[in-house]
C-alpha cells in the first residue's frame, strides 16, 4: 500500500480529533462532578439556600465545561476544516 | 525473514494475555490495598471487634478481586488456546481483547475498594448494623464490577469471532478502537461507582436509620455513573459488528482508531466525576433524610451536567464512524 502525504495528514487529523474529545472531556467530568458533589453537601447543611447553591452550582459547571467545549470545537474543526 | 500469519496472531496473543493482566492487576490491588488500610484503622479503633472487621475486609477484598480474575482468564485464554490464523485482522482482535479486558479490570477493582474499606470502618462505628452494611457493600461492590463485564464480553466477542472474510484495511482500526472504547471507558464507570458505594456505606453506618433512601440513591447514582461504560460498549459493539467497506489509504482505519479512543478516553472522566457528585448526594441524604428531594434533584442536575462531556465524546466518535 503506498502512503500519500494527503492520506497521512486525513489520518492524523482523525486520530488526533479522537484525541482531542476524548482527553478534553476527562478534567471537565471529573471537576463537574466535584461541584456537584458540594453543592449537595452545602444543600444538605443549608436546604433553605438551594435555590441560590444549584445556580452557583451550574454557573461553575459552566465554567469547567469550557475546556469540554474547546475540546469539541477542535475536535470538529480537525474533522471538517483541517 | 518471513513470517507467516500464526506467528503474527501468536504474538499478538501473548502480547495481549501480558498486558491484560498486567493493567488487570493494577485495579484490584489499589482497591484491596484501601480496603485493608482502612480495616486497619477500624481494628484500632475498637479492637475488640477485630473478627468483624476482618471478615468484612476478606469479602470485600475478594469481590474486588474478580475483576483481575476476569483479567487473568482472558490472559490464560490468549496464552494456551489455539486461535485460528486466517487473517490479519485476527492479530488485531486478540491484542485489543487483552487490551480491552486489561484496562476494563482497573476501575472496577479500584471502585470495588471504597465500600470494602467505608463497610469496615462503619461496622466499629455503629456494631448493632453490621448486618446491614454487608449487605449494602456487597450490592454496591457487585454494581461496580458491571463495567468489567462488559470489558469481558467485548474481549471475548473479539477472541472468540471470526474475521477472516473482512478486509485488513480498515477492518483493524475498528477492530483494535473497540478494545479501547470497552477498556478504557470501563475505567471511570467503575471507579465513579464504588466511590457512591463507599459514600452510602459510610451514611448507613452513620445513621442506620437512613437505610432504604441511602441504598435507594446509591442505585440510581451508581446507574448513572454506568452510563460513560454503556457508551462505550455502544461503540464497541459498532465498530465490531459494522461492516465497513475495503479501503488503500490509511486514514479510514485511523478514523476508526480515534472513534474508539475517543469513545474510550472520553468516558474515563464523566465517571468519575459522577461518582463524585452522586457520594456528595448519597453522603447528605444520609445525614438529612428529610430534604432528600432537593437533594437528589441537585444531584442528579450535577451528574447530568458532568456527564455532557461523555455525550460529546460519543457524538465525535459516531463522526468518525459515520461521517468522515
Amino acid at each position: 500500500m503506498a502512503i500519500e502525504g494527503a492520506d497521512l495528514i486525513k489520518a492524523a487529523a482523525f486520530l488526533g480529533a479522537g484525541l482531542s474529545m476524548g482527553l478534553g472531556a476527562i478534567g471537565p467530568g471529573v471537576g463537574e462532578g466535584m461541584a456537584a458533589a458540594k453543592a449537595c453537601e452545602a444543600i444538605g447543611r443549608n436546604p433553605k439556600e438551594a435555590g441560590l447553591l444549584t445556580r452557583t452550582m451550574l454557573v461553575g459547571q459552566a465554567v469547567s465545561e469550557s475546556t469540554g467545549i474547546y475540546s469539541l470545537v477542535v475536535a470538529l474543526l480537525l474533522l471538517f476544516v483541517v | 525473514m518471513e513470517q507467516d500469519i500464526q506467528t503474527w496472531v501468536n504474538l499478538a496473543a501473548y502480547l495481549g494475555g501480558g498486558l491484560s493482566i498486567g493493567f488487570g492487576a493494577i485495579g484490584a490491588a489499589i482497591g484491596e490495598g484501601y480496603t485493608a488500610s482502612q480495616a486497619n484503622s477500624a481494628i484500632s479503633r475498637n479492637p475488640a471487634l477485630a473478627g468483624d472487621v476482618f471478615k468484612s475486609m476478606l469479602v470485600g477484598q475478594a469481590i474486588a478481586e474478580s475483576a483481575s480474575v476476569f483479567a487473568l482468564v482472558v490472559a490464560m485464554i490468549l496464552l494456551f488456546s489455539n486461535i485460528p490464523a486466517d487473517s490479519f485482522v485476527t492479530v488485531a482482535a486478540v491484542f485489543a481483547a487483552g487490551l480491552s479486558m486489561g484496562f476494563g479490570a482497573i476501575g472496577s477493582g479500584v471502585g470495588a475498594g471504597f465500600p470494602a474499606g467505608a463497610a469496615c470502618v462503619g461496622m466499629v462505628r455503629q456494631p448493632s448494623v453490621s448486618g446491614k452494611l454487608t449487605t449494602n457493600m456487597l450490592i454496591g461492590s457487585a454494581v461496580c464490577q458491571t463495567p468489567s463485564i462488559f470489558a469481558l464480553v467485548v474481549s471475548f466477542i473479539l477472541i472468540f469471532s471470526d474475521f477472516g472474510s473482512y478486509p485488513l484495511w480498515p477492518t483493524w482500526g475498528a477492530i483494535l478502537g473497540a478494545g479501547l472504547a470497552a477498556g478504557l471507558s470501563a475505567i471511570g464507570s467503575g471507579i465513579g461507582g464504588g466511590i457512591v458505594a463507599g459514600a452510602s456505606s459510610e451514611g448507613i453506618a452513620r445513621q442506620p436509620a437512613a437505610v432504604t433512601p441511602v441504598t435507594n440513591i446509591m442505585l440510581l447514582g451508581q446507574a448513572i455513573a454506568q452510563t460513560p461504560a454503556i457508551l462505550g460498549l455502544l461503540v464497541a459493539f459498532i465498530l465490531i459488528f459494522k461492516e465497513f467497506g475495503a479501503s488503500d489509504t490509511i486514514a479510514p482505519a485511523m478514523a476508526l482508531l480515534g472513534s474508539g479512543l475517543c469513545m474510550g478516553i472520553g468516558g474515563i472522566g464523566p465517571g468519575i466525576g459522577e461518582g463524585i457528585a452522586s457520594s456528595g448526594g448519597v453522603k447528605w441524604i444520609a445525614r438529612n433524610e428529610k430534604d432528600i428531594g432537593t437533594l437528589t434533584r441537585t444531584m442528579l442536575v450535577g451528574m447530568a451536567v458532568a456527564e455532557s462531556t461523555a455525550i460529546y465524546a460519543m457524538v465525535i466518535s459516531l463522526v468518525l464512524i459515520f461521517v468522515v
